[in-house]
């Protein structure tokens, strides 16, 4: 998988899990960038980007992630 | 809602719950509001989220109330003014063994570790009291589920030093509980935890990173479990089961294969499958739910295969037999009709994907489980929780032979010129009284499941009808009836409040399966009797239309009230003068 269609398919987990569908994420998005992208929602966007890619993050993974670059580097050392 | 009916994909229901909701709440369906508290030992957000949908989609709208992180304990121990103001309808105690705070030591003597398992458990006791007197509404808890890791191995188990063995007898202490009261139930985590895999549910990783208790992917399995306790408690459960034959309570077509060559028993795998299937829906009969059958055969074979000497479940055990070749949904719209029950209330098992799609899309409102395989069926059926037993009422446990008492009087009225005749043949008898301990279940039971014959659609928490009976300022009455066919139980409930000279009757309600038998009129008499004896010379009676009690709407004016009020929402206000040479209504009850 190309980091372009990971960051494809991670646009489509992003609207989903916050039900916008103009949600657009780059190399630099963090949770500042969206609106609902609060800790709590944070659990399940972890949890639904894991089941898309079938890959599993470590606490140190999760703890770390700066933005979403980061994310699609550690999903694209997984598949 | 397809996507939220068991068994689901939880993954999906994670994704898309913002979807799901949207969808649910543009339905715009009736739903029962109800408020509830969740106060957690661990982390709630995804939690709530969850059990929203679940609730949502089981008829019920619910406004969250949720503690504070872990702060269960405080919130519930100590003078809370947003709980109370809230007044919470039910309150969920979100608690995992992370909230167990010691464990017995190696070294403990016996003493020392009862002592220990009595503090733990007596920390809890304090807090299910403290609730109940303070805000007098049904309580659910979990129980504990196993510990992640066994430091004694298998000894864990049976050891007094182990934890397994530890949790073991606390969670027997919270069934304890639970057996003396009566508005507190257990949510049995510890089931769902083995169900769904303990290593997968208590995975550490959501523990440490979020403060969940178990695992993100577990939430939509454990939100259901517990949303069918809810939904039960408020009167949602279904009551009957409507079964198909053929490849559904045995293998093979009766019609062509004949009786004798079925698949049922223990002769082959799929016989035993089809046995085991046979004696579970026999033991739902126990329970009190209402077995019929609807298949597409001539009705000599079905009793044919019924009747099979292998066959657990025998014609008796039904209460309406449709075999015929009329459409599924036809006949399911009869079985409602002649149980008097909603579609609602109905649970349909067919093997054949295709008459479920007919019911599905041609009767809304039943529920129409897609139960996969044969050896499958028993699973599905039993986690889908459709009849979450909250308790075990003798009602409960009589109603088939109610039913079946109820088919034989309509059978017997055909034979009567005169209605009142009938009645009269009936030789009905009544008990109307003040409520009663002993009734006080079956009375807040029946008023969270009436929706038809129900003036105002009131529910009441057993709690509640409690505090009323208990109160000076109601009039309370229940009614009950016999008749020379059987036993229908409490089938009436009136409660009235008192002001100066008139009663305001807050809750008028009725079981169907005593319509048109004039106990109305019999409770009607009762109630004017007590308002004599208090010095009461008015009632007011209102009614509230519903989407379901249309039937009660004229109700005020056939007892003899005159309108007083009407909005332009339709409901009603009524009054009724009580004169001097009142004469009694009934003339077929005796009382």
């Amino acid at each position: 998988m190309s980091r372009e269609e990971v960051f494809d398919t991670l646009n489509e987990v992003f609207r989903d899990v916050f039900d916008d569908e103009s949600i657009m994420v780059n190399e630099a998005t963090t949770s500042d960038d969206i609106e609902d992208w609060d800790s709590l929602e944070h659990i399940n966007l972890i949890a639904a980007v894991e089941q898309e890619f079938g890959v599993k993050f470590t606490m140190g993974q999760v703890v770390t992630m700066k933005n979403v670059g980061e994310m699609a580097d550690i999903i694209m050392s997984q598949i | 809602m397809k996507e939220l009916e068991y068994p689901f994909d939880s993954e999906y229901i994670l994704k898309k719950s913002k979807k799901l909701k949207r969808e649910l709440l543009e339905k715009g369906i009736p739903r029962l509001k109800k408020k509830i508290a969740v106060l957690g030992g661990s982390t709630t957000h995804d939690i709530v989220r969850m059990l929203e949908l679940f609730l949502l989609d089981q008829g019920i709208e619910p406004e969250f109330y949720e503690s504070e992180y872990g702060q269960y304990f405080q919130e519930a121990m100590f003078a809370n003014a947003e709980l109370s103001s809230f007044a919470p309808d039910i309150i969920f105690l979100h608690t995992s063994n992370r909230n167990i705070t010691a464990y017995p030591q190696v070294g403990d003597s016996r003493e020392q570790i009862e002592a220990l398992l009595d503090s733990q458990y007596e920390h809890f006791a304090a807090v299910w009291d403290k609730l109940g007197e303070t805000y007098h509404c049904p309580i659910i808890q979990n129980n504990f589920e196993y510990p992640f890791y066994r430091l004694l191995g298998n000894k864990d188990a049976s050891d007094i030093h182990g934890r397994i063995r530890f949790i073991t007898k606390i969670n027997e202490r919270f069934y304890n509980y639970a057996e003396s009261h009566e508005n507190f139930y257990i949510n049995d985590i510890n089931y769902m935890a083995a169900a769904y895999g303990l290593d997968k549910w208590s995975d550490p990783f959501y523990w440490h990173m979020y403060k969940y208790c178990m695992c993100m992917q577990a939430i939509p399995e454990f939100a259901f479990n517990l949303s069918n306790i809810i939904k039960a408690v408020f009167g949602k459960n279904k009551k009957a089961l409507v079964l198909d034959l053929d490849n559904t309570l045995w293998g093979g077509v009766v019609g062509d294969d004949g009786a004798e060559n079925l698949e049922i028993g223990q002769e082959t795998s799929l016989g035993q499958v089809y046995s085991e299937f046979q004696s579970y829906i026999k033991a739902q009969k126990e329970i009190g739910i209402m077995l019929n059958v609807n298949s597409k055969n001539e009705e000599v074979n079905a009793l044919a295969g019924l009747n099979h000497p292998e066959g657990i479940l025998k014609p008796e055990d039904f209460i309406l037999i449709k075999a015929n070749w009329e459409p599924k949904s036809i006949n399911i719209e009869a079985i409602a009709s002649e149980l008097n029950v909603l579609p609602d209330s109905l649970v349909f098992v067919d093997d054949n994907p295709a008459e479920r799609e007919i019911v599905r899309a041609h009767v809304p409102g039943v529920a129409v489980p897609d139960i996969r395989t044969p050896e499958q069926y028993i699973h599905v059926l039993d986690r889908s929780g459709f009849f979450e037993v909250t308790g075990l009422s003798e009602d409960d446990r009589k109603r088939n032979d109610m039913y079946k008492a109820n088919i034989l009087r309509e059978k017997q009225q055909a034979g009567f010129a005169d209605y009142a005749e009938y009645l009269r043949s009936l030789k009905m008898h009544a008990t109307i009284k003040p409520f009663e301990p002993m009734y006080m279940s079956r009375i807040a039971q029946l008023t969270n499941k009436s929706n038809q014959f129900n003036l105002t659609t009131k529910r009441y928490t057993q709690s509640e009808i409690e505090q009323t009976a208990k109160s000076p300022e109601y009039i309370d009455l229940y009614g009950k009836l016999e008749d020379k066919f059987g036993d229908n139980g409490i089938v009436s409930v009136v409660i009235g409040k008192k002001d100066a000279e008139v009663v305001h009757i807050d809750l008028w309600i009725m079981s169907c399966r005593v319509l048109k038998r004039d106990m109305e009129y019999a409770m009607m008499d009762c109630l004017v009797r007590e308002c004599r004896k208090e010095g009461l010379s008015r009632i007011r009676g209102y009614y509230y239309p519903t989407a379901k009690n249309q039937m009660v709407s004229n109700f005020y004016e056939l007892q003899g009230f005159h309108k007083i009020e009407e909005d332009t929402a339709g409901n009603t206000i009524w009054e009724y003068e009580i004169p001097d040479n009142y004469e009694n209504k009934n003339k077929v009850i005796d009382v």
